[in-house]
């Protein structure tokens, strides 16, 4: 017994200490960004005591290049997982409701199209973006994250919407309700934590996207991706400034993360582990 | 899976008509923007292409495949790719393994725990790469190079010495949480009565675990592995914003936009990029079996 319970409290230590280290390079920048640049680099590094100071925060927000690529990734964010929503929506609610033979082929079909890896089309793209003036464009980039997203919400709100009773839905259709009826009325506040918790997920991998984020944007259109990862030349190595913008550039998306991670398994697994 | 019983005659066929019509933008799109670029990768890759040269376009067969593949930085590029992959997925699968396993069993603050161990994920791969290769792996301050110290052993100059292995480490932090995350929340749909029959009947946990925990979690691991591969073969923005690329370093992804940006030679580049799409479709084709398979279950 009494070894038991040594055990499951060397298992239980090594469980905070191994979580805390699995967290320990974001702790470790959000207090660098609290120090002075000095501090930052020191050897030995201070740990809690030294002179604590908002002025990274201050001079990141200070520069416009913070606020104009947050603004930036807001819109590219929001509006190409608005669009991903707006055509997902009724996708899966075609292949949850109304089945065909081929419904399970085209699902396949969608899951595959995220298995390209974008350098395949990367060329094409990027010279036709360069012909039609796109660009550097806000709207160039959400619609390549509109397409890179939709499979996985497709598959998401799929799995959600079959949880959804059918008969519920054929009762109202037979009382005579519309197919736009049924969705707003029926559907939606039953499927409304599922289709929350799918824009978020949506809105996440877009905010992170750094494939073509980087390659399709320089200055106009760069979101926070192209912001951060100009701090990569050697001129721009100040650390404590890279980890306020860092933090700045992260929190949002980690707290939306923290709020829907159960979400996040269904819906990268396509449904496959619940 | 649920099917849904549907309307007989007319309401039906209305039904069905419906329900292309629901289907069809998002199908369009995929179509306008996943599949038909590929054409225009496989023409370019054919032709005589440079964005510099004043070429004429002229068809010239495999030549740019040909050129990629006795270029010296195409056969590193294909095995770092391999080498990433393989890193990476064993790290966050192992790592993530224990970590679920360890949380399973927790019941005081397993919100709090689950909640430090997801956050990685959420960070972006810019942030995450220039936080590793500055804060942690910076051979003077950084932090790693402190801890080594502390144990009475040399800094390691992470970045010049093992660059493949830094950034698989930064992207394997990346993905940790995702594989702890599936296998926690698989583990947790796992029979405890079993688990609680055999401790009961003596068995050792190596046992349990070989023989009832591995079996139970090898369909997601499987899926963990495909889903990591996707993101995976695609990877950019680390090599990007830490090496820049370069030999040791390149991956298949790396090489074309290298290809492209730095060379402006669209031939071989698309070429490269119909190899990458390739080398995707083979691993795509067991996948979706995979994936097709839990569709049915």
């Amino acid at each position: 017994m009494q070894r038991t319970r040594l055990s499951s409290v060397a298992r239980r230590t090594l469980t905070w200490v191994l979580a805390l280290a699995i967290a320990a390079p974001l702790l470790w920048a959000l207090l660098a960004s609290f120090k002075s640049e000095l501090e930052a680099i020191a050897s030995p590094p201070s740990f809690l005591v030294f002179d604590w100071t908002l002025e990274n925060y201050r001079s990141v927000l200070e520069s416009g290049d913070y606020l104009h690529s947050l603004r930036n990734s807001l819109i590219i964010a929001g509006g190409s997982s608005l669009l991903v929503m707006a055509l997902a929506v009724p996708a899966a609610w075609a292949m949850a409701f109304a089945p065909t033979r081929h419904t399970r082929g085209i699902l396949l079909w969608m899951l595959s199209t995220k298995m390209l890896p974008a350098v395949g089309v990367l060329i094409p793209i990027f010279l036709f973006y360069r012909d039609w003036g796109l660009l550097d464009t806000q709207a160039g980039v959400v619609l390549l994250l509109t397409a890179g997203n939709l499979p996985i919400a497709v598959w998401m709100l799929y799995a959600n919407f079959n949880e959804v009773p059918g008969e519920i839905l054929e009762a109202a259709r037979m009382d005579g309700a519309s197919i736009v009826q049924e969705v707003v009325r029926v559907l939606a506040p039953m499927a409304l934590p599922g289709l929350a918790s799918s824009f978020f997920l949506i809105f996440t991998l877009a905010w992170n996207e750094s494939f073509w984020s980087l390659n399709m944007t320089t200055t106009d259109a760069a979101p926070l991706t192209a912001f951060v990862a100009a701090f990569s030349n050697p001129e721009g190595l100040f650390w404590a400034k890279l980890s306020a913008a860092s933090m700045l550039s992260i929190a949002p998306v980690l707290v939306i993360g923290w709020l829907c991670q159960r979400q996040l398994v269904r819906g990268l697994t396509f449904g496959a582990v619940k | 899976m649920s099917i849904s019983t549907v309307p007989t005659g007319s309401g039906r066929s209305y039904l069905r008509l419906q329900a292309r019509i629901l289907m069809a933008p998002a199908i369009l799109l995929l179509v306008v923007c996943a599949i038909l670029p590929l054409l225009p990768t496989i023409y370019y890759s054919l032709i005589d292409y440079r964005l510099l040269a004043s070429t004429s376009h002229d068809f010239v067969g495999a030549a740019n495949y040909g050129r990629l593949i006795t270029d010296p930085g195409f056969l590193p590029a294909i095995g770092n790719t391999l080498m990433l992959n393989g890193l990476v997925l064993t790290i966050s699968i192992l790592v993530g393994l224990g970590m679920a396993m360890l949380i399973d069993r927790v019941i005081v603050g397993r919100g709090l725990l689950r909640l430090l161990v997801i956050s990685p994920f959420f960070v972006m791969p810019p942030v995450a790469a220039l936080i590793w290769k500055n804060l942690l792996m910076q051979p003077v301050a950084g932090l790693f190079a402190w801890v080594s110290s502390v144990f009475g052993a040399g800094a390691v100059d992470w970045f010049s010495t093992l660059p493949l292995v830094s950034i698989s480490l930064i992207v394997a932090w990346q993905w940790v949480p995702f594989a702890c995350l599936v296998l926690l929340t698989s583990l947790q749909s796992f029979d405890r009565e079993q688990r609680e029959a055999a401790e009961l009947d003596g068995a050792s946990s190596w046992a349990i675990f070989r023989y009832l925990t591995l079996p139970h979690l090898a369909r997601p691991i499987a899926i963990v592995v495909m889903i990591e591969t996707i993101f995976l073969l695609s990877l950019f923005a680390e090599i990007y914003v830490t090496t820049g690329g370069g030999r040791t370093t390149n991956n298949l992804a790396f090489l074309i936009y290298s290809q492209v940006m730095l060379q402006y030679d669209i031939g071989v580049a698309s070429a490269a990029g119909v190899v990458a799409v390739i080398f995707a479709n083979i691993l795509a084709l067991v996948m979706v079996r995979l994936v097709g398979r839990s569709l049915e279950a």
